[in-house]
């Protein structure tokens, strides 16, 4: 094995174990909230009418008489096998209830992330190429803006208008309602799965519902990755090869286009991964003011009811994507910089 | 009549006083820095409107019996849900009659006071564990930031949520559970800071003088960590009163019929297509809070850290 291939295995092996270490972590706190949450598991699964006997049963099979490190064992095996137990509030498995919600979380914050690189970078690049002047101050405006509405109260102002008063865009939920149930779910979003089924009216509907819940949540991440992009293109503008190019004669769109924001993409990647975990578990708020049967809905509607199952495993879940995407993104800065290794 | 000697030099020159370059006092080497400070402020037009912004939310907290037109929580089920600009209401009534306009001046106190806990618990926190791990080193470094890394890696609202389940709905739970998902970057910031200061020269001096860890850590290494804290604080603020707004929002922060302005929101949600005042109204107030925070905490940066804000 060559020398150079031996450090990268060994600099993936730390990062993995590291990983592991922080997921267990992950699963420790999270067990922890369980035991103290003022729920009775035991209550959830028996019922209230249940003899003493059926309850201490019950009580006995969830290893609750257990000392608590066997408990987080058994809770870990558990997980590891992709058991949650039963959601109280769908009487159905929990993990087969957070695939199902997954999907329309994962077209949200996906379109969300398209719409925040799509207009962040080239603001972030007009910005950090006007530094001080009006442009510049306009764009920072305009993220610190996004930095400072709470999104719910956005979200309802955005119905308000494009829908209440505009009738432009479709109300809260995935679908108008008689079109619900019609497409057979194959990915479990809606705006492929209407491609697949090849009904472009159901894809329309689809979008005019999607799009405003993705440009509210594509304007935070807008307002972050343009704000990231200025501050990479600044210190890229102000390195010697940039003098260079210039010297040479290429033109100022060349400089700026071509080969600053090329040495910019890498770090941006970082960036966009972030900003898409952090979408994928802070939509919440907007799923709950849009009624987006998502993972954030899930997870609130479970705590209002006090579905301890399902509350714990959905944090998982949330909790396991965001650190997945953060190694992806770490691995993946590795892969495409050198000197990262 | 001249009692005071600071008087009699203030009187004749504030501004020489202000402007020595050979401060004869600590006291006045610190004014001169808060007014260099001021100065730098005052330049910089996008942080000063956020400086006036939160210091009219802080005279607006103090001042809230006298600028409220109406008992917060007085309810008037004949003026109820009257637009903005009626008689005696100022920014319209809810859907139980309760002027809006004095409500938000009442909910000022609650951002206020979940602000300042949040900002004296978790900074404090992380500064210590943040300079434990960095000034010792080894495995007590090794297991803190690990700690800190689980934390970090938690998605944190949803870590919030879940903790408020856990302790139960209420507005010291949200304030106990904002703290324990803010204070991360913290830890990390004051460990990197201690990093820097633990090698140095001054330090080594202070040692050989025969100081020992925690007279270093409390007099030498914390003084220096305060600016970047004080920064990152400000910049966080923003989000953590939008936390906080959010988990009022879902019915797990401040209870009824405390006049928190993400509840008021989520109340003037069902009316919103009709009556659009009552969730707007509370909404411009987070709006306008969080904008002064992050405006402040911009300028902040530039001002007390110039350079990173040049990178």
């Amino acid at each position: 094995m060559t020398p150079p291939l031996f450090k990268l295995a060994r600099a993936l092996a730390a990062t993995l174990l590291s990983v592991l270490l922080t997921i267990i972590g992950l699963l420790f706190v999270t067990f922890l909230i369980g035991r103290v949450m003022p729920v009775d598991p035991v209550l959830a699964i028996v019922g209230e009418r249940a003899s003493q006997e059926m309850y201490e049963a019950a009580y006995r099979s969830l290893g609750l008489d257990q000392p608590l490190y066997v408990q987080f064992w058994i809770f870990l095996k558990s997980v590891a096998a992709g058991d949650f137990g039963m959601s109280t509030l769908t009487a159905r498995p929990v993990a087969e209830d957070v695939l199902r919600v997954f999907p329309a979380t994962l077209e949200l914050a996906t379109l969300a992330t398209i719409i925040g690189v799509c207009f962040g970078v080239p603001m972030g690049v007009i910005s950090a190429v006007h530094e001080g002047r009006w442009p510049d101050h306009l764009v920072r405006l305009f993220g610190l803006f996004g930095y400072s509405m709470p999104v719910f109260w956005i979200g309802l102002m955005g119905l308000l208008v494009f829908y209440g008063i505009l009738g432009w865009v479709g109300g809260p939920g995935r679908l108008d309602i008689y079109y619900e149930d019609i497409i057979p779910p194959v990915t479990g979003m809606i705006l492929i799965d209407s491609l697949i089924a090849g009904d472009m009216t159901i894809f329309w509907n689809a979008v005019s519902h999607i799009i405003l819940p993705a440009s509210i949540l594509g304007y935070y991440s807008l307002a972050y990755i343009s704000r990231m992009t200025r501050s990479f293109m600044l210190e890229q503008l102000s390195q010697e090869y940039i003098t260079t190019a210039r010297v040479k004669g290429l033109s100022e769109r060349a400089v700026i286009w071509r080969h600053a924001l090329g040495n910019v993409m890498i770090p941006l990647i970082t960036v966009v991964a972030l900003s898409y975990a952090t979408l994928l578990e802070g939509s919440v708020l907007t799923e709950v003011i849009f009624a987006w049967p998502g993972i954030g809905q899930y997870i609130t509607n479970a705590l209002l009811s006090a579905d301890l199952n399902a509350v714990l495993g959905g944090t998982v879940v949330v909790g396991l994507v965001f650190i997945l995407l953060n190694l992806l993104s770490d691995l993946l800065y590795k892969i495409v910089d050198p000197r990262a290794r | 009549m001249m009692r005071a000697p600071d008087t009699q030099i203030a009187r004749p020159g504030l501004m020489a006083w202000l402007n020595s370059d050979a401060p004869a006092s600590r006291f006045q080497a610190r004014m001169i820095q808060l007014y260099l400070g001021w100065l730098k402020l005052r330049g910089n037009p996008l942080a000063l409107i956020g400086f006036l912004i939160i210091v009219a939310l802080v005279l607006m907290a103090i001042f809230a019996p006298w600028l409220a037109t109406a008992e917060p929580s007085a309810q008037d089920l004949g003026q109820r849900l009257l637009p903005p600009g009626s008689a005696g209401h100022l920014l319209g009534t809810d859907e139980l009659g309760r002027d809006i306009w004095s409500r938000i001046v009442y909910g000022s106190r609650i951002t206020l006071l979940i602000v300042a806990l949040v900002a004296v618990t978790a900074p404090v926190f992380g500064l210590l564990v943040g300079t434990l791990a960095g000034y010792l080193g080894g495995w007590v470094d090794e297991v803190l930031m690990r700690v800190t890394d689980i934390f970090l890696a938690f998605p944190k609202l949803i870590l919030a949520l879940a903790f408020v389940a856990a302790l139960g709905a209420g507005i010291e739970n949200a304030i106990l559970a904002i703290s324990l998902t803010a204070w991360p970057p913290y830890a990390r910031i004051a460990r990197a800071e201690t990093l820097t200061i633990r090698n140095a020269d001054y330090i080594a001096a202070i040692r050989l003088q025969g100081a020992g860890a925690l007279h270093i850590i409390t007099r030498h290494v914390w003084p220096m960590c305060l600016s970047s804290l004080i920064v990152r604080v400000t910049l966080d603020m923003a989000g953590i009163i939008l936390t906080a707004a959010g988990l009022g929002f879902l019915g797990l922060g401040a209870q009824p019929p405390m006049p928190e302005w993400g509840a008021m929101i989520s109340a003037g949600r069902k009316f919103v297509l009709d009556q659009w005042w009552v969730a707007t109204m509370p909404g411009l107030a987070i709006f306008t809070v969080s904008l002064g925070f992050n405006l402040l905490g911009d300028g902040l940066r530039d001002i007390l850290d110039p350079k990173k804000s040049k990178s």
